[in-house]
């Protein structure tokens, strides 16, 4: 943070213009696409944990062929320890879903329909053990887990989330990109002056500490900039259109999140900064 | 601005090691500047010096002539630390600084006072700014460094000049400015390229006087200079000719000064 103090005196030997220019913008907007894309990748994560949560004691009792044997798993299922619900789904369900799939054809009462029953698992119980006891009380019954049938989901979920994530890893290493061929050249506009101070005994740090105070100004007014407009983006999103709450049924950005999203352009600004020192310093070391 | 204020060149100033008594550094009674068979080439081309065996004793004056191209300005550019010499022993103030590491450069530069032929002042600077520059470099206090420079900038007649910029000056102006900023925190050693070349005559023996009297208080002065006046008017002041790269030294004087023993 000392380097945000450097004197007047000091200040006036690099002037502002040497470095400024596209830097800002750039950083503005690598900031602005990494707090929304993170944002996406935060609602992605939160999501799946909740659809995940949702399904985690949840199973269904499957009988391909036979009405007249679900009175049987019920009753099995309920004489399981740790059960907490058992139901039955409504035929007129299977139906209707049918019909969506199939069309008119689907809701023929003579088409066979398979028996689905749910059961919740009070959490600790052994769904091994009720599997066992359907099976013998209906052999040919599956018994089968939620999480199992969601699981192409959940990993669509999760490596989008990772997708969303290496995004973010990418920008920040473009902007790091950016801010170093940005110190490179503010070195060149002020090759003079660094031979002079380099003639009179300055250190590569003391130059170095001239340049970082208006790189790290840049970056972090850029990255406040970025982050404002995306911020008020994606308030408009998620406060207008409450969409994956209801699918999720939780808020996809918790405040948790948002005060990381928050805190993407200090990040940002103190990326910048020290890749910036490093290249600084890397250069002015090719020099006598 | 706030007079108590250290410069935070200053501040990182302080992490400059000391220098001066180096592990394994020779020392020579007397002697502020060594060289024992330097030679200088610039990439792969031919030597632009060879063989420099010669040492300088402190607080001694010098004048290094020689006709252009002999290779006068890679000899101070040796001595002022912006070329290293790619054969042969260098030492300053007592340390063999030939393959010194980088780090420790900054150290033994504050102790030298460069006056260039082409001043190299910071043009977007004020005047004072320029004459400040080594001392808030060296890390002195702000408080510290306005007194000095008002008084330097009085000394070279630029009292009135402190906030003009490089470019508005004229260029005698230009060079007073760069013997003030080169003399300011009173270095050990004084090198200056043709410090009197864009000066009138009467400004030019103000500016001998100024660089003689440090030498009275004990700083080493090398003047590179064609100007046969300026030397005729430094008793006692010892030449050092360059031609071709090669120190002319017929009486071997520069390679064994007087009381110049090893210790």
């Amino acid at each position: 943070m000392k380097m945000f103090f450097v004197p007047e005196a000091d200040r006036r030997l690099i002037p502002a213009s040497g470095v400024r220019g596209p830097v800002p913008l750039l950083i503005a907007i690598m900031t602005f696409v990494m707090v929304v894309v993170a944002a996406a990748g935060l609602a992605l994560a939160n999501t799946a944990s909740v659809v995940k949560a949702g399904v985690e004691d949840r199973y269904s009792i499957q009988i391909v062929d036979g009405s007249g044997k679900a009175a049987a798993a019920i009753a099995a299922a309920r004489s399981a320890p740790g059960i907490a619900r058992v139901e039955q789904v409504p035929p007129e369900d299977l139906r209707r879903t049918l019909e969506r799939w199939l069309g008119p054809a689907g809701a023929e009462a003579d088409l066979p329909l398979p028996v689905i029953i749910d059961v919740d698992l009070a959490p600790g119980a052994k769904a091994g053990t009720v599997a066992r006891r359907i099976e013998q009380a209906v052999p040919g019954a599956r018994f089968v887990a939620h999480r199992t049938s969601l699981a192409p989901l959940l990993d669509a979920l999760n490596g989008l989330t990772m997708l969303a994530f290496g995004l973010v890893l990418l920008i920040g290493l473009a902007s790091a990109a950016a801010v170093v061929l940005a110190a490179r050249g503010a070195l060149d506009t002020h090759r003079s002056t660094i031979e002079v101070m380099h003639g009179i005994g300055a250190t590569d740090e003391q130059v170095a500490t001239l340049f970082l105070r208006q790189i790290g100004i840049d970056a972090l007014l850029g990255g406040i900039s970025g982050a404002v407009v995306a911020g008020l983006i994606l308030a408009a999103i998620l406060g207008g259109a409450s969409f994956a709450t209801s699918l999720a049924g939780a808020p996809p950005i918790g405040w948790g999140d948002a005060a990381m999203l928050a805190l993407m352009p200090l990040a940002v600004a103190l990326l910048a900064t020290l890749v910036a020192r490093g290249a600084l310093l890397r250069a002015l070391r090719d020099r006598l | 601005m706030d007079k108590q204020q250290c410069s935070s060149l200053g501040k990182a100033a302080r992490a400059v090691p000391q220098q001066g008594s180096g592990e394994g550094s020779v020392r020579l009674a007397g002697s502020i500047v060594e060289f024992d068979r330097v030679g200088l080439r610039y990439g792969t081309g031919a030597e632009v010096l060879r063989d420099l065996d010669f040492r300088l004793g402190e607080g001694g004056f010098y004048f290094l002539t020689g006709p252009s191209g002999a290779g006068k300005t890679s000899l101070l550019k040796l001595l002022y630390l912006a070329q290293r010499p790619t054969r042969g022993r260098m030492s300053l103030f007592g340390d063999e600084l030939a393959h010194a590491p980088r780090e420790a450069l900054p150290g033994y530069r504050r102790r030298i006072g460069v006056v260039f032929q082409d001043f190299r002042l910071i043009r977007h600077l004020s005047a004072f700014d320029n004459v400040a520059l080594p001392l808030r470099i060296a890390g002195r206090a702000e408080a510290d460094v306005e007194g000095p420079v008002r008084e330097m900038l009085a000394w070279v007649g630029l009292a009135d000049r402190a906030s003009a910029r490089p470019p508005t000056l004229s260029g005698g102006e230009q060079q007073r400015v760069a013997i003030a900023r080169a003399v300011i925190a009173r270095p050990e050693l004084v090198i200056a390229d043709e410090p009197t070349g864009n000066v009138d005559a009467a400004m030019a023996q103000r500016i001998l006087h100024l660089l003689t009297a440090m030498n009275r208080l004990g700083t080493t002065v090398i003047v590179a200079t064609h100007d046969l006046g300026l030397i005729a008017a430094t008793p006692g002041a010892q030449l050092i000719r360059l031609e071709n790269g090669v120190l002319v030294d017929p009486t071997g004087a520069l390679r064994h000064p007087p009381g110049g023993h090893r210790s």
